[in-house]
């Protein structure tokens, strides 16, 4: 929690030039055609981190184990998350088909970038910043 | 063992000893964890010497344990607990938050912090890499700036100990205010910002260990359960009956400072002066202007009752905190004679960075404030505070002395109880009429002298809990249902939220127990056997009390004096509690628990249960002869 109220999921957007896929150096990472998610291919994966480094919004991230990267697949084009949220009722999340006419590259921001962004908006300038110094 | 972690961390901060701990399987299932576990760990460590452990010495223990449901029930929560410098006896405080997931998370089910640091120090544990660190930066700091240093400096660990990992989720954390630090007896252990485990006054018990806080990240996963299937069908199911009950997920608490004023007179007004309002002023759309977050949970949370709150402009711009809660509105709003929202958001802001127990502080704030009414304590004995009713200046400059321990706050930092002792020393008066408390303990919001109030069915409520005023676990008739204190003592100890349980049935819960731990428990058994052991441990240690306060069984048992006058206001003038009746029920419930016409839990009670060494100790201390 880095401001109260303010968590959000941070997620992979899938850019449409895709910088994790162009920087695995081991061919680990491709796109899913038909969802056009990101697939890590475990098997190949050395856990480098490039992808990571290559992120606007550091999404990727090393499974626990440290044997290999995590990206959101999107679960085969149905995200599990969207369902447990509508499921719960929280409505917070929403399946939305992809549409040429947006640049989800503009969207990818880090945890903090996204937390301050959203915490302005919703708790106004002076109490973020007290928040998050 | 499923639902477990499996092994607890003991820390002694003295010796900078750290150890794991396993509890055999016995023990879990008869004590579960929690409060239960913490009430059992209690008894072996320090019950021969209870009376004599000074709960703000180091010989004291904080106990921060989780439940066998914490992580899966949707609705989290830790258990926090020791011997309470409020009541001297165990109190189990929970606090929501998602400290219990993180912790189970990263393999262990609790923590068992023994001694004193010789600085101030915060404990960091993420995955078996636990470490006693330096807190001097942020000792004496209020919550927004200690959150913001735990934060940071615990991500940069982190990243040392997984590098490469990428972005990291912020790990959860439990930590004191200024308040605790300076060992106030109405100190909360806060998580997030305004979280609060505040009956028992734990923070003072942090405080008096020099542990400012108590980090923790684990990367899972969380231990197996027994029947996955079956516990993810039950969690779909709760889930379902949760959000029906809409009305709790649109208000959370938030409506009830109107609500349990005008409705049901039952509302702390001018400390208890009276109890019914009518303030338009105070509805729940009120306080829903100030609300930027309608609904907040912690993790898998249905309910989502918490709402954020935010003073975007005004004299007071900037203040958040979550809600106010009901307890909150009323205790820093009616019961300081405050009726405007925005006066009550900032007054709860400052009692959360203060790190002060909302209940317990506004207990004690408006006890002072009676006292100024009155003309026993001046101006003067105030250090120049004039506390007049629905003054929010006064009252927050009030609070930050209390928390300090500046000049009177020194005194009403130990209390509303012990206060109203010195007080009455100091003045040469009997001031403790005025101390709306029990054993210690300042009481829950919810009123009993209307009989409306469904919090507080019985008026035995307080008077008869081994939790004394604590308003989520009161004492009821016949004394396993669901509104009995022994039912309470489940959601303490298997460890979940209580208001994400409202919408269940008592066999929900208990299939729920089944599921994750594949352990069989029926409600009679746990009514008629183990919650009833747990019940006794603590009914025994709060009557042991000591060193400083040793509660009489029986004639404490009792009211403060203020609920036996007939309600003074509104649509309840006149109507008082029937003394006769009280006693019965009172006695009625002692029986029921298996203790004798005093409420000392009786020799045969304690053999049928397995605590021959209660017998024993309650023996010595002339409690049974």
């Amino acid at each position: 929690m880095l401001v109260p109220g303010i968590e959000i999921p941070h997620l992979c957007f899938q850019c449409e030039d895709y910088p994790c896929v162009e920087a695995c150096p081991e061919g680990a990472l491709s796109v899913i055609h038909q969802t056009g998610a990101v697939k890590v291919d475990v098997e190949t994966c050395t856990a480098c981190g490039l992808c990571i480094t290559a992120c606007p919004g550091k999404v990727p991230h090393l499974h626990p184990d440290g044997s290999s990267i995590v990206i959101c697949d999107l679960c085969d084009g149905e995200p599990q998350c969207v369902k447990a949220c509508l499921e719960g009722r929280w409505n917070a999340l929403t399946l939305l088909p992809r549409e040429k006419s947006i640049s989800y590259k503009m969207l990818a921001a880090t945890p903090k970038e996204l937390t301050r962004k959203v915490a302005n908006h919703i708790l106004g300038e002076k109490t973020t910043k007290e928040v998050l110094g | 063992m499923r639902g477990y972690a499996g092994k607890f961390l003991e820390i002694d901060l003295s010796s900078r000893a750290i150890k794991e701990k396993k509890v055999p399987d016995s023990v879990l299932r008869d004590y579960i964890g929690g409060r239960g576990l913490a009430t059992r760990i209690l008894w072996d460590i320090l019950g021969s010497t209870w009376e004599s452990v000074d709960p703000l010495s180091s010989e004291n223990m904080l106990l921060v344990l989780t439940g066998p449901l914490t992580g899966y029930f949707p609705g989290t929560k830790i258990c926090v607990s020791g011997k309470s410098p409020q009541s001297n006896g165990v109190i189990g405080s929970t606090v929501a938050g998602e400290f219990g997931i993180d912790l189970k998370c990263a393999g262990y089910d609790g923590l068992i912090i023994r001694g004193k640091a010789e600085q101030p120090c915060y404990l960091f544990i993420c995955d078996n890499h636990v470490e006693i660190k330096e807190a001097s930066p942020i000792w004496g700091k209020k919550a927004r700036e200690t959150v913001r240093f735990l934060v940071k400096e615990s991500l940069k660990e982190i990243k040392d100990i997984r590098p490469g990992y990428g972005e990291v989720i912020e790990p959860s954390f439990l930590y004191i205010g200024p308040s605790g630090e300076n060992k106030a007896r109405i100190a909360a252990v806060t998580s997030k910002y305004a979280h609060a485990a505040g009956y028992g006054g734990y923070g003072a018990v942090m405080g008096a260990k020099n542990l400012k806080a108590l980090v923790a990240k684990g990367f899972g996963p969380l231990p197996d359960v027994y029947d996955k299937e079956r516990t993810l069908d039950l969690v779909q199911e709760f889930l379902v009956k949760n959000f029906e009950r809409e009305r709790f997920r649109r208000w959370g608490t938030g409506a009830g400072g109107y609500y349990f004023g005008a409705e049901t007179s039952s509302e702390p007004i001018r400390n208890w002066q009276e109890e019914w309002h009518q303030e338009q002023s105070y509805k729940g759309e009120e306080f829903d202007k100030y609300w930027v977050k309608k609904n907040w949970g912690d993790f898998g949370c249905p309910t989502t009752c918490l709402k954020v709150s935010v003073l975007k402009d005004g004299t007071y711009e900037g203040a958040i905190c979550d809600n106010p809660d009901y307890e909150l509105e009323s205790y820093l709003g009616t019961n300081l004679g405050i009726f405007t929202p925005e006066k009550n958001i900032y007054l709860s802001y400052v009692s959360n960075e203060l790190g002060s127990c909302g209940i317990q502080s506004g207990a004690v704030l408006g006890f002072a404030a009676e006292l100024y009414q009155k003309g026993i304590l001046t101006r003067e004995d105030l250090d120049g505070i004039a506390l007049e009713w629905g003054d929010v200046e006064a009252f927050a400059a009030l609070a930050e002395r209390i928390a300090t321990r500046q000049g009177i706050g020194d005194i009403l930092s130990e209390g509303i109880y012990r206060a109203a002792v010195k007080i009455s020393e100091m003045k040469g008066l009997d001031v403790l009429k005025y101390a709306i408390h029990e054993k210690g303990v300042a009481i829950g919001a919810h009123g009993i002298r209307s009989g409306r109030d469904y919090v507080t069915t019985n008026p035995i409520a307080y008077a008869c809990s081994v939790q004394a005023g604590d308003h989520t676990s009161g004492a009821d008739l016949p004394i396993g249902h669901r509104h009995s204190e022994l039912f309470s003592i489940m959601g303490d100890s298997a460890v979940y939220c209580f208001f994400a349980a409202m919408a269940l049935d008592n066999r929900d819960i208990f299939n729920f127990y089944e599921a994750v731990t594949g352990w069989e428990l029926t409600e009679e058994e746990w009514y008629q056997e183990k919650a009833l052991r747990i019940l006794q441990l603590q009914r025994a240690m709060l009557l042991l009390g000591g060193p400083d306060i040793t509660w009489k069984p029986n004639l404490d048992d009792e009211l403060p004096p203020r609920f036996w006058e007939p309600l003074p206001s509104g649509p309840d003038k006149g109507r008082s509690l029937d003394r006769t009746a009280f006693e019965k029920s009172k006695l009625e419930y002692f029986n029921a628990a298996g203790w004798n016409e005093n409420g000392v839990p009786k020799p045969e009670t304690l053999r049928n249960l397995g605590l021959e060494d209660v017998e024993v100790k309650l023996r010595e201390a002339s409690l049974i002869s």
